[in-house]
């Protein structure tokens, strides 16, 4: 929404201030300012000319010498043009030496303007410049009487033509003027129109607030003689008013008009367009106007659209319609579709005589969701959809016809039809001062209060403690709404700063995001970064990571709108996004690099979705470069220890089609899986265009937490010596040093301390096919020192067990 | 006797003020003091003495023997302190030459400055909770006063799985959840991701995060938001910050506002990264919207409460001073290593 300041100064004519000044002070009582632009910021020295002489330029074919009057006492400055479109007596804008002009023929606009110097050209000197409409900072658009490619001819328009030579041009056209643009939040549906604006401008500034007189108009017929009108869908139009305007003289509207609708934005047209234009900007109302001859049977019926129906608006679009929109027509066809868009079949032409002018309100969930079927969306469209105060369809109405007559642009037929089957009633809602100061933390007094609720009009009934809201104000329903309008013009800056004095709370991070710190740092310990990617993913993703069609990860959500293919489903693994994020780096020639990132995967219970589905939040791990396997699976117990798993991890080969089949495991702790971690495959190392082995691990902290964690308690350091035995043992390859390490713990007693592999062999030295692994397993008691004998009984079993397995000492 | 003594005595400190090497102090030790030396040569033949005269012989002797030690150790100590002088001349080293490159993981920018805020506000006794990512509608609209076919729904650009389950576009559908478990008071936040349908550029993302905060509680002002945020504002920016409450509209708050900081790069003066306003717009906050206390099971007439939600990624973006929001969604360690 933008609005002139001179715009608003119409309704308010005691604001005087600053343009940063009205920015600030607007913002702060709720309307906000999005930002300003000052239309005279690069215009200076700029006067109305009067061409006294126009001479051939003795060197140059294009170029003419002028002699320019630039003040009533008939002063004359020679001046050097281009432009085609001059003639002897015409007057026009010249910037004088030394001047400013926001752009330039050559080089466009520019941000601070270009000055104006005496020059030469083609050896004749030049003192100033005549003025084209550009570069005075606006286009032929704004100003349809200004020639396009030439020197703005202000003696060719009527209301110019008398101007005083001298006089300054910028105040002539309506350029010492302030465009500001706001952001009107959704429930500010009055504040769409600049009376609205205007009202919350009055009332910040403490200045009188002067709307419109509306007086009667029309002539003796009565409109309902010409048009009669049914609505056969109140619920979706609660309110349509009908006037008649006949013997129409089209021709452009005034310049103030053109002026402050150019101001916002719209282009002027002709009177009807224009005053239409007008009222919509000013009263938050569109209108229509229809070509009352092309209306079958002089009937408006107001009803939804047949599915398949087909209708061309007036940009000559096919649109085809579905039974939910609704739509206006006559006695035979539709002529518009209601809140978006006329017909062609119904649309004012230069021809008009008898028009019908259209002021109602519709539905705005309706309107917003037929825009939306129909990829429309025009300004109309737009204000509909706030869902418009029937109130004020007669106010705008009348306010248009007035403008008719006042511009005789036609002859106002008398009376209206009005549709308004249901009147809104204005809210009433008691206000209590005592309880919107405990809302606001203030001490307002009561009296000051309803001066705020009288300087917005809302009706104070200081008897009953009650306020009327007139029906403009549809965000205004009980007492907390009246608090935030009295907050706002009491100024939310007066309001003290206090820190909540009740309760005492403890706060704190929840069991499972003090789980993730931990893990993040542990993580960052070994040098992983941490990354996010998307939550969502391409269906693509599974071909890439090589999955059975039967995969279980395939059972993705998907988004019924999404961005686009790629991002269409639910991640149930992070590993897309892991290796996508490593093929980056990868692709950047960025050298060992580590990730891990905490993030959700969504696990469906079923689809389509009737319940939420399982988010299991998960820590995946990625790494290419420096390191191995055996790094990876180090950095996850380290994860584990420090997450308070204080049991035995085990690790079975796993199955992951995505992951290098003799190089993977799945991490099993209390016989649940936990983890699990591997080296990508090559293919699908390879699908995601990275060229060296990555190593992946992804540790499913929601099952992880499940576990009670924190149990690390003191053990004591030890007080009685070791006894300490390295072996050595040799064995067939496919024997697991888990398989062996299982029969070290459970035959090494309860005096076995620990075991440490600490060199695993296969070479030369052995028969082939076999390995050697060597551990240095300890034996302590806690209460005394542990004799030799026990040691080698332990030892014993450990030995003889292994034997079974074909585990032998090595010799 | 008494000369004899003496004579050794000199020898033996005149042998050891002489040696200049530290291996021949041992042989001097041996000389003098071994089982063969001069001295116990001497102490032995004391056994000629009268019997009277030994104790005072001893007694020299023994006094010798001590005078030597003493100087044996001083002269050991001597050549030790020249041996680690001379070491540490010999082992000086560049000490400009690079650090070992320790590998060394780093924190999203994200959540550090996560994480920075947590820290604030469980200082001011929050607890920090979660909600579902994928929300029913009823959480992230109806509950928060945004019924069926309201615009404001619209203007959210919400991504759906069905009609009815989402991706919830606020973490505002956690004050719900919180709401609904009846356990007053209410003080939390409640930090995670968030998903609106905004193509991918430099300043929008279709997944972003949230940090939302909720406080209920018998007799809580909207003075008593302005301070909790001034006091956040202060810790997370500086203690210089001044913060700004404007009128703004949310469905879920009444009276409810936006709040601008005043810019920390520039003071407030005005910089690129204020756009020259000097302030920079960080979060939305308001009074909770009695209706929504209602539909959550709380009486309004007793209870009152304030909500606020900020944008994470505002704040760090503008903290690190990043100039491209994808930066932070394509992990790129050169970028990651930075914080």
């Amino acid at each position: 929404m933008d609005t002139s300041l001179s715009w608003i100064k119409a309704y308010v004519p005691g604001l005087s201030c600053s343009a940063q000044e009205y920015t600030d002070a607007m913002t702060l009582s709720g309307t906000k300012v999005e930002g300003y632009k000052e239309l005279d910021k690069n215009l200076d020295k700029i006067i109305v000319g009067k061409i006294n002489k126009i001479e051939k330029h003795p060197d140059a074919d294009k170029l003419v010498v002028c002699q320019v009057q630039i003040d009533k006492k008939g002063t004359e400055v020679q001046i050097v043009t281009g432009a085609p479109n001059v003639k002897e007596g015409q007057k026009v804008p010249v910037v004088l030496e030394g001047g400013h002009v926001a752009s330039s023929h050559k080089d466009g606009e520019s941000e601070d303007g270009f000055k104006i110097k005496k020059g030469k050209l083609r050896g004749i000197d030049s003192y100033g410049m005549m003025c084209s409409i550009e570069e005075l900072g606006s286009n032929s658009n704004m100003y349809p009487d200004a020639d396009p490619d030439g020197i703005y001819i202000l003696s060719d328009n009527k209301e110019y033509k008398d101007a005083e030579i001298g006089s300054d041009a910028i105040a002539l056209l309506g350029l010492h003027d302030v465009v500001f643009e706001y952001e009107i939040t959704s429930n500010r549906v009055d504040c769409f129109g600049v009376l609205g604006i205007a009202r919350e401008a009055a009332a910040t500034f403490g200045k009188e607030f002067v709307p419109p007189v509306v007086t009667k108009t029309g002539n003796n017929e009565d409109a309902s003689a010409y048009i009669s009108v049914e609505v056969k869908n109140p619920e979706l139009c609660p309110r349509y008013t009908a006037r008649v305007v006949k013997n129409i003289k089209l021709a452009p509207s005034p310049e103030w008009m053109q002026r402050r609708l150019a101001s916002v934005g719209i282009r002027p047209i002709n009177n009807i367009v224009d005053i239409t234009n007008y009222v919509m900007e000013e009263y938050a109302q569109p209108m229509h106007a229809y070509d009352l001859d092309t209306i079958g049977d002089r009937k408006i019926i107001v009803r939804k659209a047949e599915a398949g129906e087909k209708f061309i608006t007036l940009d000559g679009q096919e649109r085809e319609l579905d039974n939910t929109m609704l739509m206006i027509c006559d006695g035979k066809k539709p002529i518009g579709i209601a809140g978006i868009m006329g017909g062609e079949n119904s649309m004012i032409t230069d021809n008009v005589s008898t028009m019908l002018f259209e002021a109602a309100t519709f539905d705005g969930t309706n309107i917003r969701l037929s825009g939306k079927k129909l990829g429309m969306r025009t300004d109309a469209q737009a204000k509909f959809e706030k869902g418009l105060d029937p109130e004020n369809t007669m106010k705008a109405m009348d306010r248009a016809c007035q403008l008719i007559e006042e511009l005789g642009a036609g002859e106002v037929v008398g009376g209206a039809v009005d549709i308004y089957p249901v009147k809104k009633e204005p809210v009433v809602i008691p206000y209590n001062a005592g309880k919107i100061n405990a809302l606001l933390g203030t001490d307002i007094p009561e009296e000051e209060m309803v001066k705020y609720f009288e300087k917005i009009d809302l009706i104070v009934d200081r008897k009953e403690k009650t306020v009327t809201v007139p029906t403009w104000r549809q965000d205004l329903f009980r007492l907390a709404d009246l608090a935030e309008e009295v907050a706002r013009f009491y100024g939310y800056d007066k309001i003290p700063v206090t820190l909540p004095k009740s309760t005492a709370t403890t706060g704190g991070l929840t069991n499972k995001l003090k789980m993730e710190k931990i893990a993040r740092t542990t993580a960052e310990a070994y040098g992983f970064c941490e990354g996010m990617t998307y939550s969502f993913e391409s269906p693509k993703v599974y071909d890439k990571l090589c999955l059975a069609e039967d995969d279980i990860l395939r059972k993705s959500i998907r988004i019924s709108n999404p961005l686009g293919e790629d991002y269409s489903i639910m991640r149930t693994s992070a590993l897309g996004g892991m290796l996508s994020s490593l093929a980056n780096n990868y692709s950047k020639r960025n050298k060992d690099v580590r990730l891990y990132e905490i993030a959700n995967i969504y696990v469906p219970k079923e689809l389509p979705l009737t319940e939420l589905p399982d988010e299991r939040t998960v820590l995946t791990f990625g790494m290419y470069g420096e390191g191995d396997f055996f790094t990876m699976k180090g950095v996850i117990e380290a994860v584990f220890k420090k997450l308070g798993l204080s049991g035995i991890t085990e690790y079975k080969t796993g199955k992951r089609n995505y992951l290098h089949p003799g190089r993977q495991a799945e991490v099993i702790y209390n016989g649940k899986e936990i983890a699990y971690l591997g080296e990508v495959h090559p293919v699908v190392q390879k699908n995601f265009g990275i060229g060296e082995r990555v190593y992946i691990a992804a540790i499913d902290l929601k099952t992880v937490s499940s576990f009670p964690a924190y149990t690390a308690k003191y053990q004591g350091v030890p007080k009685f010596p070791a006894i300490i035995r390295d072996i050595s043992l040799s064995m067939k390859k496919d024997v697991t040093a888990g398989e062996v390490e299982e029969i070290i713990r459970k035959k090494g007693g309860k005096i076995l301390e620990s075991y440490e592999l600490f060199d695993v062999y296969e070479g030369s030295q052995l028969i082939k096919g076999y390995k050697s692994l060597a551990y240095k397993i300890v034996f302590r008691a806690k209460d005394r020192t542990l004799t030799d004998e026990e040691a080698v009984k332990a030892m014993d079993k450990i030995i003889s067990s292994l034997a079974k397995k074909e585990v032998v000492l090595r010799q | 006797m008494k000369e004899k003594l003496k004579k050794i005595m000199d020898a033996a400190l005149e042998q050891i003020d002489a040696t200049e090497q530290p291996g021949k102090l041992n042989d001097i030790k041996v000389a003098f003091l071994g089982k063969k030396g001069e001295l116990t040569s001497l102490l032995k033949s004391m056994k000629d003495l009268a019997p009277e005269d030994r104790p005072k012989a001893g007694q020299m002797v023994n006094e010798a023997r001590a005078r030597i030690d003493e100087k044996l150790e001083a002269k050991k100590k001597e050549f030790e302190k020249a041996i680690l002088e001379e070491r540490l001349i010999n082992e000086k080293i560049d000490v400009t030459l690079p650090g070992t490159k320790l590998a060394q993981g780093h924190r999203h920018p994200s959540n550090i400055t996560l994480e920075e805020v947590e820290d604030i506000f469980i200082g001011m006794g929050y607890e920090v909770v979660e909600g579902p990512e994928i929300e029913k509608d009823y959480y992230n609209f109806e509950a928060l006063n945004i019924p069926a076919n309201h615009p404001a729904k619209d203007e959210q650009d919400t991504f759906y799985i069905t009609q009815d389950i989402l991706l919830r576009t606020q973490t505002s559908s956690v004050q719900v959840h919180e709401m609904e478990k009846g356990r007053l008071p209410i003080r939390m936040i409640a930090p995670g991701r968030v998903f609106r349908s905004d193509e991918m550029d430099a300043t929008h993302s279709p997944t972003f995060h949230q940090i939302e905060g909720l406080v209920i509680d018998k007799g809580i002002t909207f003075a008593d938001l302005k301070g909790t945020l001034q006091e956040f504002a202060k810790r997370l920016f500086g203690e210089d910050t001044r913060i700004k409450f404007r009128p703004h509209h949310f469905q879920f708050t009444e009276p409810s506002a936006e709040v601008d900081v005043s810019c920390f790069k520039c003071g407030g003066k005005g910089c690129r990264f204020c756009k020259g306003s000097g302030w920079v717009e960080i979060l939305g906050c308001g009074m909770v919207h009695p209706h929504v206390l209602e539909m959550s099971g709380i009486d309004p007439e007793e209870y009152s409460g304030f909500a606020f939600g900020v944008g994470l990624e505002r704040i760090a973006l503008f903290k690190y001073e990043i100039d491209d929001m994808r930066l932070l969604y394509e992990n790129d360690t050169r970028f990651l290593k930075q914080f």
